[in-house]
């Protein structure tokens, strides 16, 4: 009876088969949606620093070198890969690659820099000053770029959709004042 | 010099590597996936690759996680305790350079700060595979892929001196990577 057992057990446990990975040799195609590496596109960045602004671990340092050049630098070592940098990119610059073999030697290794080009206003000859600007008007800065002038004039205002009588009313709208006043 | 120290490693490790989990601090995810590489689907038994229990047994210490001011004594007497010759790997972004705690209040950020790294693994946490990859590029399996990245958008004639202060410049960034 036990050897019955036995060679049952054999069974059972060859019946499997092998389910061990060979991975350094042989690779297997990351899942969907996977968030690798982040890969900057020189060519679609504005340096409009959204990015660098909302960073959890800070990783994207941004510096002005001189009135027209920008430098963006993004440390690897210390990137959680969330994918916010890639989310927020108003222009799509930023890709989450599926690369993740990143093991380094050096934390250099795992570095992008990217020099941005910053047109200068015709006006007064210096950039768009970011920093009076909110999060909205900071998006504007696209307008700010010879190739996005024509794009920008298709975008619509919000009040464009609203009907007469609703805007009238939000334009006749008063805050309600303390009894007594201040 | 990745592919000189690969050589050396070979030379010196020529046998199995031993690894000691050191955990400190972190959140827990990386060690999952430290664990995750010695179960059967992944099985890095297959590089003699064993996780002993104590740090005088081992040849590796895996770092998980930013070093907290607590455990920073500790990790360095459980380096201290590894015989040499002896590797260290920063598993995950935390023990990488700091992950999103690197000048948190009572975080040392990063394992760099106790113990000399060797090896980085990004990730948060790394895959599985990923720190094979890791491993296997000490061992000098596999080539490195990653490098440093440098684009530019114009490429426009700037005179020498403008030239040389963007340079400088650009140093003082590098420094601030270091703080």
């Amino acid at each position: 009876m036990w050897l019955t057992s036995k060679i049952k057990q054999i069974v059972l446990a060859l019946s499997p088969g092998t389910v061990t990975l060979k991975y350094p040799f042989v690779k297997k195609p990351v899942p969907r949606g996977f968030r690798g590496q982040p890969v900057w596109d020189h060519t679609k960045c504005i340096g409009c620093g959204g990015c660098a602004n909302h960073c959890p671990a800070r990783t994207i340092l941004l510096r002005d070198l001189c009135q027209e050049i920008r430098v963006l630098l993004y440390d690897g070592s210390r990137c959680t890969y969330c994918g916010r940098c890639a989310d927020l990119c108003p222009e799509k610059a930023i890709v989450m690659s599926p690369e993740f073999e990143l093991a380094a030697g050096r934390r250099e290794d795992v570095s992008q820099t990217v020099e941005l080009f910053m047109l200068t206003c015709n006006r007064c000859g210096r950039c768009f000053d970011m920093e009076i600007k909110n999060a909205i008007d900071k998006l504007d800065l696209r307008g700010y770029r010879y190739d996005s002038l024509e794009a920008r004039t298709v975008l619509r205002r919000t009040t464009d959709r609203m009907a007469p009588e609703a805007l009238a009313e939000t334009e006749a709208y008063r805050r309600p004042e303390k009894i007594g006043g201040l | 010099m990745a592919a000189l120290f690969a050589r050396a490693a070979a030379k010196a490790f020529p046998k199995s590597l031993w690894l000691y989990h050191c955990n400190s601090g972190a959140c827990n995810g990386c060690d999952i996936e430290i664990l995750n590489v010695l179960t059967p689907y992944y099985d890095v038994e297959r590089f003699g690759i064993k996780l002993v229990g104590s740090p005088r047994h081992a040849d590796v210490m895996l770092l998980s996680g930013a070093v907290t001011r607590p455990t920073l004594p500790l990790v360095k007497r459980a380096y201290e305790a590894i015989p040499a010759p002896k590797l260290v790997f920063g598993v995950g972004s935390c023990a990488a350079g700091g992950g999103c705690w690197f000048d948190t209040y009572n975080v040392t950020g990063g394992g760099a700060t106790a113990v000399p790294v060797d090896y980085l693994i990004p990730g948060c946490p790394p895959r599985p595979e990923a720190i094979i990859y890791g491993v296997a590029l000490a061992l000098g399996l596999v080539p490195q892929k990653s490098a440093p990245v440098e684009l530019k958008q114009v490429e426009f004639p700037i005179d020498a001196y403008l030239r040389n202060k963007a340079w400088e410049e650009r140093n003082v960034i590098y420094k601030l990577i270091k703080d």
